[in-house]
């Protein structure tokens, strides 16, 4: 099974691959290394909300509140920002974290301690923390004169050629790949997503996990906030609007199986790319901005069925056996 | 209290009457909770009770109800449909188009209903035919769906419907009685008789309880799947009629984010979003629900987005009452 993971992933970068050397082959521009470090500093955001959405994914819940969680912790700290400019950036970012932290418990507690299910409890709190956006501002924007100089120059600064942006996605990247792959909490993820009983047996909390998962999602929910308003130096209540399907889309992608489990902090990023390149590469070979949406639907039909396959093989046999002869 | 202490477990003498059983439903705390906002409206603000203005608080919540009916048995049968809105959008789309090219009301509403079945089936399809997770799918297909609308309209409109059109948005049956709740509550008898009165909605809730059970006691738990999707696809194509009519006008971001609060309207009915446990009546009180909340907190002045912690609060709070209180009741 692990092999056949593998296989996966390169299947993917391959599929990267070959979109972006069709693209190059009309538009060589597009590989220019400027470029490519515009659609990777494009798509970290995606990256890294893939990345706590699959902590979710993996214990067989789904955080449908993550676009909105980052859409109020986004506007917390631009508000901050506007009416208290002196205080340093790195204060705004815990602010941030601590802010979509605490949102993510929230969904966590309502799922481990009443047992809701999570498709509801983050439905609901879905439209609470948009709702909530509205309250805290009345419905205004904080523009880009509002915001100090220094806050919407941070995330641009480059260090290395590449921009700081991009650097704090590459850091969560490794963070999530040292936490799923060389910590008890990470492998608890997948333990409760791959099998809830037998985690009970081997003393893992499962509702405890599952909160932990959403503190997670939560986490950088709230670090994505406040990247996404200082990058666009702009925060109102509808940012990151039907986000949530986006990045769940990128987990499907990437190959994190609904279902709990299965899936790798490598799909997730990657999955998240093979998106984030189809969106930067659309303007390019001219085709409308208005089928974006189309062709991104296709994808993750396509995703599906192509995720579905491969993990048929793990399946039960029985079952097919007794379906395909009804 | 003397029994208890004498056997360790109280086992009553009978069942509780069904008019007791029925006082502690899903379905009676729902409708508390209607006439509650109800009498919380009228005294709020003087412009609620008449008749007209409770005419029009039914339009809040019709079009989304007649999704929700069918949403509710797909729900039950523990799948999921997240594209209905998306579906929508393409209905009215393609109605839109055939109306440019001068078509009569009929073949319009044929259009209608035809893309909507055809989606579903192509959900259906996807779901049953490859066996692959719903919720996923329809994330899909939902952008699938509505992006086509986008990829044919852009950010243009569509209008000029024929003028015979304009009823089954518009119309009024008798008096302040509107053609879209008429429409809503036959829908739901035929909902109800379908779900609770025949061996195919037992089917539903048994696929929903165990579909390895089900497919073992000779359910054909794929045909099943594929029929509720394309039932569920034909009430998304009757949505997209009613509210294109209503609207006069089709931009491909008709109905955004219905499909949440769909699902909003059928879990807040009673519908386990685990599947296999229901009512339509819970779905019927639901849309009521909604339908009253949202009108009520519009007469009162109180924004759109507003309203939406609202529906998600009570969405919370209802679910987690009866967890809490049966927890409660176990601890004692």
């Amino acid at each position: 099974m692990q092999a056949l993971l593998k296989h996966r992933e390169l299947i993917l970068v391959g599929a990267i691959a070959v979109l972006v050397g069709l693209i190059a082959l009309r538009f060589p521009g597009f590989i220019a290394p400027r470029n490519i470090v515009r659609v990777f500093d494009d798509t970290s955001i995606l990256m890294m909300l893939a990345l706590g959405q699959m902590v979710v994914i993996l214990t067989r819940c789904i955080d449908l509140s993550i676009a909105a969680n980052l859409a109020l912790c986004g506007m917390i700290v631009a508000m901050i920002n506007a009416a208290f400019p002196d205080i340093p950036i790195p204060a705004l970012i815990v602010v941030g974290v601590a802010c979509g932290a605490a949102l993510g418990a929230v969904n966590g507690l309502l799922v481990w301690k009443l047992d809701i299910p999570s498709i509801v409890v983050t439905l609901g709190t879905m439209t609470i923390f948009r709702g909530s956006i509205f309250l805290l501002s009345s419905g205004e924007w904080v523009n880009a004169h509002q915001m100090s100089a220094a806050f919407k120059a941070f995330p641009r600064t480059e260090f290395l050629w590449i921009p700081v942006f991009s650097w704090i996605a590459i850091a969560v990247i490794a963070l999530f790949f040292v936490l799923m792959t060389r910590t008890p909490l990470g492998r608890s993820f997948y333990a409760v997503g791959v099998n809830p009983t037998a985690s009970v047996y081997t003393g893992i909390d499962v509702g405890r996990t599952r909160f932990f998962a959403f503190v997670v999602s939560g986490i950088v929910a709230g670090l994505a906030g406040y990247l996404w308003v200082s990058r666009y130096a702009v925060a109102y209540v509808d940012i990151a609007g039907g986000f949530e399907l986006e990045v769940v889309a990128a987990c499907v992608i990437g190959g994190i199986s609904i279902a709990g489990g299965i899936g790798t902090v490598a799909g997730a990023v990657l999955g998240a790319l093979f998106l984030g390149v189809v969106k930067n590469a659309l303007p390019v070979i001219d085709v409308s901005p208005f089928a974006q949406m189309a062709i991104s639907g296709a994808v993750i039909v396509i995703a599906v069925i192509f995720n579905a396959r491969a993990e048929r093989k793990t399946g039960r046999i029985i079952l097919r056996k007794a379906e395909a002869s009804a | 209290m003397s029994d208890t202490t004498l056997s360790p477990r109280s086992i009553p003498d009978r069942l509780e009457s069904p008019l007791a059983s029925a006082l502690k439903s899903w379905e009676m705390l729902l409708a508390l909770v209607a006439v509650a906002i109800f009498i919380f409206n009228s005294l709020a603000t003087p412009y609620f009770l008449n008749p007209w203005s409770l005419s029009d608080a039914t339009f809040n919540f019709t079009e989304r109800g007649i999704i929700a009916l069918a949403m509710a048995m797909v729900i039950i049968s523990g799948e999921i449909d997240l594209s209905v809105a998306g579906i929508l959008a393409l209905a009215s789309t393609a109605m839109g188009a055939a109306a440019q090219f001068g078509v009569d009301v009929p073949v319009l509403i044929a259009i209608g209903l035809a893309v909507g079945v055809l989606c579903g089936a192509f959900n259906g399809l996807l779901v049953s035919g490859l066996g692959l997770p719903s919720i996923v799918v329809t994330i899909g297909t939902m952008s699938l769906f509505r992006g086509i609308s986008y990829i044919v309209l852009g950010d243009q409109a569509y209008r000029g419907y024929p003028s015979g059109f304009s009823f089954f948005g518009q119309g009024y049956v008798y008096w302040v009685i509107s053609f879209e709740i008429v429409l809503f509550l036959v829908m739901a008898a035929i909902f109800y008789v379908l779900l609770h009165r025949t061996s195919f909605g037992r089917s539903v809730f048994a696929i929903g309880n165990n579909a390895m059970a089900a497919q073992f006691s000779g359910i054909r738990v794929r045909r099943v799947k594929f029929v509720l999707f394309c039932l569920t696809g034909l009430m998304a194509g009757l949505a997209a009629i009613l509210l294109t009519s209503r609207l006069g006008s089709t931009r491909p971001s008709i109905a955004f984010a219905w499909e949440l609060e769909v699902v909003t309207i059928v879990v807040l009915g009673g519908v386990s979003i685990l599947g296999g446990a229901g009512s339509i009546l819970g779905v019927v009180i639901a849309g009521f629900v909604m339908g009253l909340v949202t009108f009520g907190l519009g007469l009162l002045n109180v924004p759109g987005i507003v309203m939406s912690i609202f529906v998600g609060l009570m969405l919370i709070t209802v679910i987690a009452i009866p967890i809490v209180a049966r927890r409660i009741k176990s601890r004692r």
